[in-house]
């Protein structure tokens, strides 16, 4: 009885293999070269001990702990220690990122397209699928641990011995199993693909969230959240294994959890009600763009709302930001008083720049819902009513446009709020206003690019995704990397004037915004003259 | 008078041409049947009409207004069923419904309902949890709820239970008397020859045959099925005269449709005990086209 439960588990694990022979080979490879690159470079940048201990000075900042973690082995800084503390986490939500969207797509996604139907109908166990692709990604995950740690340790750095470097490995596998069976869980509770990944996602905000809270406040707090835990294994530092075992354990119960659920749902069921809905449509919804605004609804509330607490995290650590800053020695020798502005000020324009990127992540989404729109064949029904392209592009760009100021509004509420309760010397509102809006015009070259795309090279959308993150990279990592400028100038956000610091060059600022006006428009006209596929 | 006019349309994706030459041409008031093997250019056709794709070459006319340039003047007086039925699935079918009728501009509470409870839908359900069929529903409330003068239908009834074909092709009979037009793209034979009044047979992007259905089955041949009193001697030398089978002392043969007359008149003379002479049906029409020339593909 039981084994009938998993027949042909394994031919299925193959043909998941199969489908991801492309997909899974580029997630691997990427993981592991970046990792590997990094590694490679980072002796050669901080040379001296002298050099990584001026580091480590301003790494002890309460900023960069909630954007990274906590930093071990801050007073003898290592080549390990700060490859750890540098790349640690980023690596390790890749990989749960990973596991996220490969479970998705071969659970819930594959039950709600039907396919899991026709799998079911051969002779194959009812919990296999899950199994299978469990199985999957585990052993991607273990083949990920192995290749970073003996990758690592073939760089021969001095203090990155082979425990250091195997523990590195599993903990970024560790995480990509945790969030795969996490992931197996919400395919059973929720009952289609979209919540499956909402669901996901908005797990491993919250984590980040609550890992970046308890860094700088409550230790506890952290090891609530699987990101925080997995920091606590000291890569190079200290290497303990507990937190990978421990992670690995919970992720056998939640898989052990899924599993039942899978037993005792039928197929494509969730365990989330779903309610009846309305028998006529409201007012609202009768237009194109009531069409695309109700569509997304739920995730412009979640975003907005989203947005406002990840502006409370980050600002929750101004005020230990100006108690460190103040204290701090050589700090302030490295950067030297300017008129009239604090150090907080201008460790502010960072956080508002990560913030705006972070922030245009909605704003992208919500343009390039048309693109999936499309490729689900949903807008030619659409346009055969009496609607006219512009007006069906027009409505999900609008809604990206307006989306840009709101989203930016909330995150610096959030700043703001956190700040006057934490900070003795409190940055004005005003500050944060021009500091955050400054910031608009590169959010919109991004949708503008995205609509661009749509326009002209409607199967390519997905670069902008990939700008995107080499936007974010460049600011997130590009000091301590001592990256070039002309690969922040790549980015509009490296354009961006860094106020309070800099004067706004209004010239600059209109430049940007025609840049985004442009490329919305040569979007419209593409997207007007172009097939609509499907 | 044309209400849709297509002529020598041609599409072509990258090096695949997918309509080589296509000549349609609706009147207003008439049901024309649209029909071919999967793969041939009928919903490529649709689509170019509905300016969704944009054509090669060749004019594509509804109302007079072109496909491409005057889509939304077009479609204020265009329904269309699309054959494969996509809705959104947080939305409810009725939602649906009201979007639909809304954007193309007329509103008539009293007729939604009635078609919501002629097919027979729960209009409160999340699209998601719909089947094809039901999807399918859907999309022809929509399109017969609001008031249009051209019905571009892709399949319409491959999802629908036998029940409600039937309420299908009563809706559709219903707007043809309103002199209201439909092109309907079908796979199901017997549903275009009870309905329409002319029909086009296409094949690799290109129309093959064309005509109301009498002119049409004028071009082929009639199955007949004889017994007689004597045997009938020299059957195979008569002109238009083909495929002779006997089975059980019973004759099968094919007749050409111009040669009934001389026929008939050679056959009388051996004394009929039965004759049963069934006009070819439009699956003989496709299926002679198909077969004759090697399938098609």
């Amino acid at each position: 009885m039981f084994r009938e439960l998993y027949t042909n588990t394994g031919k299925l694990a193959g043909f998941i293999l199969r489908k991801d022979r492309i997909r899974l080979p580029v997630w691997i490879i990427s993981i592991v070269v970046f990792t590997f690159l990094i590694a490679s470079i980072l002796p050669d940048l901080y040379a001296t001990g002298a050099d990584r201990q001026i580091m480590a000075e301003t790494m002890k900042n309460p900023a960069i702990t909630v954007m990274l973690g906590p930093g071990y082995g801050l007073d003898n800084y290592t080549d390990g220690a700060m490859m750890a503390h540098f790349m640690l986490l980023f690596s390790a939500i890749a990989t749960g990122i990973m596991g996220i969207l490969l479970t998705t797509r071969h659970t819930r996604e594959d039950e709600e397209e039907g396919r899991i139907e026709m799998i079911r109908s051969l002779p194959v166990g009812p919990l296999s699928p899950l199994a299978a692709t469990i199985l999957n990604i585990t052993l991607a995950n273990i083949v990920i641990s192995l290749v970073v740690g003996f990758s690592l340790y073939s760089l021969g750095l001095e203090d990155m011995d082979l425990g250091g470097c195997l523990l590195y490995g599993a903990s970024l596998g560790v995480i990509g199993i945790f969030f795969a069976a996490l992931t197996g869980l919400f395919a059973q509770l929720t009952s289609n693909t979209r919540a499956t990944i909402g669901y996901s996602f908005g797990f491993l905000i919250l984590a980040y969230i609550i890992r970046g809270i308890g860094d700088v406040e409550n230790e506890t707090l952290s090891l609530i959240s699987p990101l925080g835990l997995i920091l606590r294994t000291q890569v190079f530092v200290n290497n303990y294994w507990w937190p990978v075992f421990l992670t690995l354990g919970i992720s056998v119960i939640i898989f052990g959890i899924s599993l039942y659920l899978n037993s005792i749902r039928d197929l494509g069921a969730g365990f989330i009600p779903t309610r009846p809905g309305k028998r006529n449509a409201s007012r609202f919804l009768l237009s194109p763009l009531g069409l695309s605004f109700r569509l997304q609804r739920t995730s412009i509330i979640s975003w907005t709302i989203g947005m406002f607490i990840l502006g409370i995290s980050y600002g929750s650590i101004l005020g230990d930001l100006e108690g460190f800053l103040n204290t701090s020695g050589i700090i302030q020798q490295m950067i030297p008083e300017g008129e009239g502005l604090s150090l907080t000020e201008r460790f502010m324009t960072m956080l508002m720049t990560i913030l705006s990127i972070l922030g245009t992540i909605p704003a992208l989404m919500y343009v390039l819902k048309l693109s999936y729109e499309e490729k689900r064949n949903r807008t030619e029904y659409l346009l055969s009513k009496a609607v006219s392209r512009n007006k069906v592009i027009g409505s999900y760009t609008l809604i990206a446009i307006l989306a840009v100021p709101i989203i930016q509004l909330m995150s610096i509420l959030g700043l703001w709020f956190a700040a006057i309760s934490t900070m003795d010397d409190a940055i004005t509102f005003n500050t944060f206003f021009k500091a955050g809006f400054v910031h608009i015009p590169a959010m919109w070259i991004m949708v503008g690019l995205a609509v661009f795309l749509i326009g002209y090279f409607p199967e390519h959308v997905s670069l902008t995704w990939l700008y995107l993150g080499y936007a974010f990279f460049v600011v997130y990592l590009g000091d301590m990397l001592q990256l070039p400028d002309w690969m922040s100038n790549l980015s509009p956000f490296g354009h961006i004037p860094q106020v309070p610091i800099e004067e706004v060059d209004i010239t600059k600022i209109f430049i940007l915004v025609l840049i985004s006006i442009v490329l919305t428009f040569s979007g419209f006209i593409g997207y007007s003259k172009r097939d609509i596929q499907g | 008078m044309a209400i849709l006019k297509v002529n020598n349309l041609i599409k072509k994706f990258g090096n695949f041409t997918a309509l080589n030459g296509v000549d349609l041409e609706v009147s207003q008031g008439e049901i024309y049947g649209f029909i071919g093997p999967n793969g041939a250019g009928k919903t490529t056709t649709l689509r170019i009409l509905l300016g969704i794709l944009k054509a090669t070459s060749g004019q594509a006319t509804i109302f007079g207004m072109d496909a491409w340039k005057d889509t939304v003047k077009i479609h204020k007086r265009v329904a269309y069923v699309p054959g494969e039925v996509n809705l959104w699935p947080n939305l409810t079918g009725g939602e649906v419904i009201d979007l639909f009728v809304k954007l193309r501009g007329s509103n008539n509470k009293r007729r939604r309902e009635e078609l919501i409870e002629r097919f027979d839908l729960d209009p409160t359900k999340k699209c998601r949890t719909y089947s094809k069929g039901n999807r399918q529903k859907v999309a022809l409330i929509a399109a017969f709820a609001s008031d249009a003068d051209l019905y571009i239908l892709d399949e319409p009834t491959s999802g629908l239970d036998p029940l409600m074909e039937r309420v299908f092709q009563e809706y559709v009979t219903e707007a043809k008397k309103e002199g209201k037009s439909i092109l309907l793209s079908s796979h199901i034979l017997s549903e275009v020859e009870r309905l329409c009044d002319k029909v086009s047979i296409i094949r690799n992007g290109k129309i093959i045959e064309s005509g109301s259905l009498e002119e049409l089955r004028h071009l082929t041949r009639t199955s007949v099925v004889l017994d007689t009193k004597e045997p009938i001697a020299d059957l195979g030398k008569v002109k238009g005269v083909h495929n002779i089978e006997r089975k059980n002392n019973l004759l099968y043969f094919h007749v050409d449709s111009d040669q009934m007359d001389e026929v008939m008149k050679y056959i009388s003379q051996f004394g009929i005990i039965k004759l049963e002479v069934a006009p070819p049906t439009l699956e003989d029409l496709f299926m002679r086209h198909y077969k004759v020339d090697g399938g098609g593909h």
